[in-house]
């Protein structure tokens, strides 16, 4: 398919709404005609680059008896009443086609690629949507890094014409953290990042305190390091292990999580893994993050044994990584405002 | 206590913040994808007027703050205090001067101006953008210079001092906008 240039005109803004009301009355859409074509170009171009790699396409339910363990991330919850369940069966909406891509790998199909409409509760501002599309991937037989040569290629292609996309710089997450803030988020202690928080941010959220130091770190890495990002493509890599997430722990001076992020002009645009295939320690996993979620007053969520029991079974080798396709829409549109790079955003719903 | 969740973050809402009350300009949602999720606002500080920065962390609670933005006639000053009048009610207050501050040289008995109230007491009162007000005091006239250029300092009969054209002698009525205290032209007959 041959893909015709298109003329880029600024989106008519007056028609985007604004994030801080969710007034639901306007039937036409957020999104310019030109940024709905930017669109279908980015996704017609994703398509063929991973036809061209050989990299599968699939589909997997949007719908799930198991939902998002995760603290920081809230499912949505629904559920099914008919033919076969007269009590009614809770389902949840998946927050990422992950667990469900995980059990197709575990089940051997190789290389695959999704594009997935997915949701994720309580999150509505400048750049989210609760509901968004996920450029998900797996690819056996790589490491993160060679995941990451992917994902250069991936943009540079699918974004040619709209943003010159150059292969990111790769930093770790301690160097990261130590040339922006002189910390070192391995051995410093929790009160020296609340120090340097309250001595450069304009304010601290009350309710912070030194029992746990990943909040201070995000409240950082929001307020202070992305920020410093405009202009840049960076690969921030080797995350601290309390936030490894689904990615496998290395063991080098120090553990590391080998998981990445990928900033463009300070736009958090992708996060991937070099995968944990070990079932016992994702059981674990899932466990600490309910426990976590009693001790908040968070609602407990059922964790995905059948992803456990896909991980039992044999789970290849593999790094995965999900891009937020809207966003790469908004870069590649030149808006500041993810709501403008969806046909009907929340507020239109 | 009345107060706010995050969740109920928008532009207008008024919370308090050390101690004071103050207004939001602009709310921000801002999360790593798993992470925390913050709220980062602007507020405007209605006391002082001043702008800053402030970070909640999703779920946060702050106080409410009772404050009421109103419409009221200015009557007169004591000496001591400014007194307005609500129209519909004819309730009246009195403002001191640290609530009403620069915009006492704009006040002119009947006009009306946006009063906001904390506790039901003034805490500042915003004049109407145009006023018109009569020169007191101003160096004579000079006939058939309509040019406007140059200007000379002319006092008004709330005490403000303008620039003002050559032309313009003592007892005319002049528009002033309040927001830059420039003279804006000649009261239309």
């Amino acid at each position: 398919m041959r893909l015709s240039k298109l003329i880029l005109e600024p989106a008519n803004t007056s028609a985007v709404p604004k994030t801080d009301s969710i007034d639901n009355n306007d039937w036409r859409p957020a999104a310019s005609l030109e940024v709905i074509k930017i669109r279908a170009t980015l996704l017609a171009r994703i398509r063929s680059f991973f036809e061209q790699k050989g990299v599968l396409e699939v589909d997997t339910p949007a719908l799930s008896r198991f939902g998002c363990t995760d603290p920081a991330i809230e499912s949505f919850r629904s559920g099914y009443r008919g033919p076969h369940s007269a009590d009614g069966l809770p389902l949840y909406l998946h927050t990422s086609p992950e667990f469900f891509m995980k059990r197709l790998l575990a089940a051997g199909c190789g290389p695959i690629y999704q594009l997935a409409h997915v949701f994720r509760n309580g999150e509505l501002g400048g750049k989210h949507n609760p509901e968004f599309m996920m450029l998900e991937w797996y690819r056996p037989g790589m490491d993160h890094h060679a995941l990451m040569d992917e994902i250069d290629a991936l943009l540079a292609f699918t974004l040619d014409g709209f943003f010159d996309y150059q292969p990111a710089r790769r930093i770790s997450y301690r160097r990261w953290f130590l040339e922006a803030t002189g910390l070192d988020p391995w051995s410093d202690r929790v009160s020296a990042f609340r120090q340097f928080a309250e001595q450069q941010l304009a304010s601290v959220p009350a309710s912070m305190d030194d029992t746990e130091l990943d909040p201070w770190l995000d409240l950082l890495v929001t307020h202070w390091l992305e920020p410093r990002l405009a202009d840049q493509v960076l690969f921030v890599v080797d995350y601290p292990p309390s936030q490894a997430a689904l990615a496998r722990i290395r063991e080098d001076s120090v553990a590391v999580a080998e998981r990445f992020e990928l900033f463009l002009n300070g736009v958090e645009l992708a996060n991937g893994f070099h995968e944990l295939a070990d079932a016992g320690q994702q059981c674990q996993r899932f466990k600490n993050e309910n426990r976590l979620r009693e001790q908040s007053g968070q609602t407990v969520v059922d964790y995905d044994e059948h992803l456990v029991a896909a991980l039992q079974s044999g789970l290849p080798a593999c790094s995965g990584v999900s891009i937020g396709f809207d966003r790469l829409v908004m870069l590649a549109a030149g808006l500041s405002e993810l709501g403008a790079a969806i046909p009907f955003p929340f507020q239109r719903v | 206590m009345a107060t706010y969740s995050t969740n109920e973050f928008k532009g207008g809402l008024k919370i308090m913040q050390d101690g004071d009350p103050c207004s939001i300009i602009e709310n921000e949602f801002v999360k790593p994808g798993k992470g925390q999720a913050f709220s980062r606002v602007k507020i405007r500080n209605l006391k002082t007027g001043r702008v800053i920065e402030r970070t909640f962390k999703s779920g946060e609670t702050v106080e409410a703050a009772d404050v009421m933005e109103s419409d009221m006639q200015y009557l007169y000053n004591d000496g001591e205090f400014w007194h307005f009048m609500d129209p519909e009610t004819y309730e009246q207050i009195a403002a001191d001067a640290t609530a009403v501050a620069d915009a006492s040289k704009w006040l002119k008995e009947q006009d009306v101006c946006q009063v906001t109230l904390w506790n039901g007491v003034p805490i500042s009162v915003i004049t109407p953008n145009f006023v018109m007000l009569t020169v007191t005091e101003t160096d004579p006239g000079v006939r058939g210079d309509t040019s406007g250029g140059g200007g000379k300092p002319a006092t008004l009969e709330t005490g403000a001092v303008v620039r003002v054209p050559l032309f313009i002698d003592v007892d005319e009525v002049v528009k002033v906008d309040t927001r830059t205290g420039e003279y804006v032209g000649r009261a239309k007959d």
